[in-house]
């Protein structure tokens, strides 16, 4: 995955005060130690930056994801099927398909925002979330895949369930994904 | 609404996506070790849900901070910004603040719950940090650092030290001075008047996630469909409903509504210490007007260490140094 590598922005000697370097989905946060003086200054060196820095190939860890298809963990697969106009054999088809990139990890511990998903499988997320979803949960939501970290409020479709925990604040390092990683789902199980 | 263990947050993980948490407000905190001699990192109980009762195990020193509350030890009243002792089967009783939202209850030494990534803060949504990850609950015993006896000191709450109105305002409406944010210009001319110019009161569905404001509708020039940005508490976000959240230390680090305006991060204890169903009225101000507020609170804190420094000394100096009840 291509990408300036403005990462070294932060680590590197261009500022002192640069806490910590948060990439967004298509931009990027900066946490200061002490506010700037002048925040049109780190504008315009961050923009120098994203010119002139050295382009950063991510070589990422790859994931292979078993998923339980369908069932109670994945129940809103058959309102996917209506929305897409596909069976549901086809959504899982086209769901399997793709080499995922974990573009961004954010939102809640350890979610990891997925690039790849095919553009037929957009769905809009539901009117009313579930209360309860649990983590692990493979979910589409909008033109976008993920798996859910947590259990807890959850607008998103599912599909599916992996047994896979994404985040463990006992582990080293605790979120399962990082930038770069990718993701291919293969069905374990498929309960319509 | 429910009370956790805090510090002063959870620092350098949002990149895994985990928020800040830690106190609501900082400055509370802040003050609370402060009259304790306690480092700045040391966790405290942040008090949101009134009565709140606590039994003391062993003798220690301890400060009540936040808003102003009626609070007593072993039934006898006590003044809140304070620091003062307790003896062992002590209990303190903290009823609802008469002003405020939160109350912050302190212990020389600090609250020893373990380190999780870096702070004991209680990360709610991730179940982890804090007393074993949750919220409080009636019976719970929480382990005490090294607790000490303390001089009996106090300061001038930051309410009245920092005062802060408003041009057209009445007493009680808060003003949060905010700049404008990445969106801010997406916003329809009329929409970005209405969002200075009136009271947005703090709706119930306000919480440590954030707070939902009701009174007026914000609309866009025309509907932007946003890629997930980071967030920090302060955004001023206006989801399609038109009615502004404003991010607070549980929030999400990242989102997706659109920003019009953050509260400088100076201000953010009077938000914390706004009440449900109070008047906030939002003043746009400069990044250098920020700083200078930022730098008030710093002038603030300075003074306050300085008058608690002087009054220990003085009180040593009267022999007086065994303060407090003993056990």
């Amino acid at each position: 995955m291509p990408a300036a590598d403005m990462g070294a922005y932060g680590r590197g000697s261009m500022r002192a005060d640069v806490a910590e370097v948060m990439p967004g989905v298509t931009n990027l946060m900066l946490i200061f130690s002490t506010p700037p003086e002048c925040p049109d200054e780190v504008a315009a060196d961050l923009r120098r930056a994203w010119d002139h820095l050295p382009e950063k190939h991510i070589k990422g860890r790859q994931f292979d994801i078993g998923v339980r298809y369908g069932g109670e963990l994945g129940h809103d697969l058959a309102s996917v099927a209506l929305h897409t106009g596909l069976s549901p054999h086809e959504v899982i088809a086209l769901h399997q398909a793709p080499v995922y990139t974990v573009c961004a990890v954010g939102s809640v511990p350890g979610f990891g925002y997925l690039h790849g998903l095919d553009p037929r499988l957009a769905t809009p997320r539901k009117t009313t979330p579930s209360l309860k979803m649990l983590a692990g949960t493979v979910t589409i939501g909008g033109p976008q895949a993920g798996i859910s970290a947590l259990t807890g409020p959850n607008g998103w479709n599912s599909i599916g369930f992996t047994d896979l925990v994404m985040f463990d604040p006992t582990r080293q390092p605790p979120a399962l994904f990082a930038v770069g990683d990718t993701l291919r789902f293969h069905a374990e199980s498929i309960e319509l | 609404m429910l009370n956790s263990v805090q510090d002063a947050g959870r620092l350098g993980y949002r990149h895994l996506g985990v928020s800040t948490s830690g106190v609501m407000d900082r400055l509370a905190l802040q003050c609370g070790n402060m009259l304790l001699n306690n480092p700045a990192e040391a966790a405290c109980i942040e008090i949101q849900t009134f009565p709140f009762s606590v039994r003391f195990g062993s003798q220690t020193g301890f400060s009540v901070t936040g808003g102003h509350a009626s609070i007593t030890l072993d039934g006898k009243p006590v003044l809140p910004w304070f620091a003062l002792c307790a003896c062992q089967g002590d209990v303190l009783r903290i009823e609802r603040p008469v002003a405020g939202a939160r109350m912050y209850l302190c212990i020389a030494g600090g609250l020893d719950v373990p380190v999780v990534l870096a702070s004991r803060s209680t990360q709610l949504r991730g179940g982890f940090g804090g007393w074993q990850g949750r919220p409080l609950q009636k019976g719970d015993e929480l382990p005490l650092c090294n607790p000490y006896c303390v001089d009996e000191v106090g300061l001038v709450p930051p309410a009245q030290a920092l005062a802060l109105k408003a041009e057209g305002t009445d007493e009680k409406t808060v003003v949060l001075r905010v700049i404008p944010a990445t969106d801010y210009m997406l916003f329809a001319g009329d929409s970005l008047k209405e969002f200075g110019a009136i009271g947005w009161q703090i709706t119930a569905q306000s919480d440590r996630v954030g707070y939902r404001l009701k009174g007026g509708t914000l609309r866009m020039r025309e509907p932007v469909e946003l890629r997930s940005y980071g967030v920090v508490p302060g955004i001023i976000q206006v989801p399609p409903s038109g009615e502004p959240i404003i991010q607070m230390a549980d929030a999400n680090t990242a989102g997706g509504y659109p920003r019009i305006a953050t509260v400088i991060e100076a201000d953010l204890w009077r938000l914390a210490q706004a009440r449900i169903g109070s008047f906030v009225r939002l003043q746009l101000c400069t990044h250098a007007q920020g700083l200078a507020a930022a730098e008030n609170v710093q002038e603030y804190l300075k003074n306050a260490r300085k008058n608690i420094e002087l009054y220990r000394k003085s009180f040593s100096r009267r022999g007086a140094g065994q303060a407090g009840k003993q056990a």
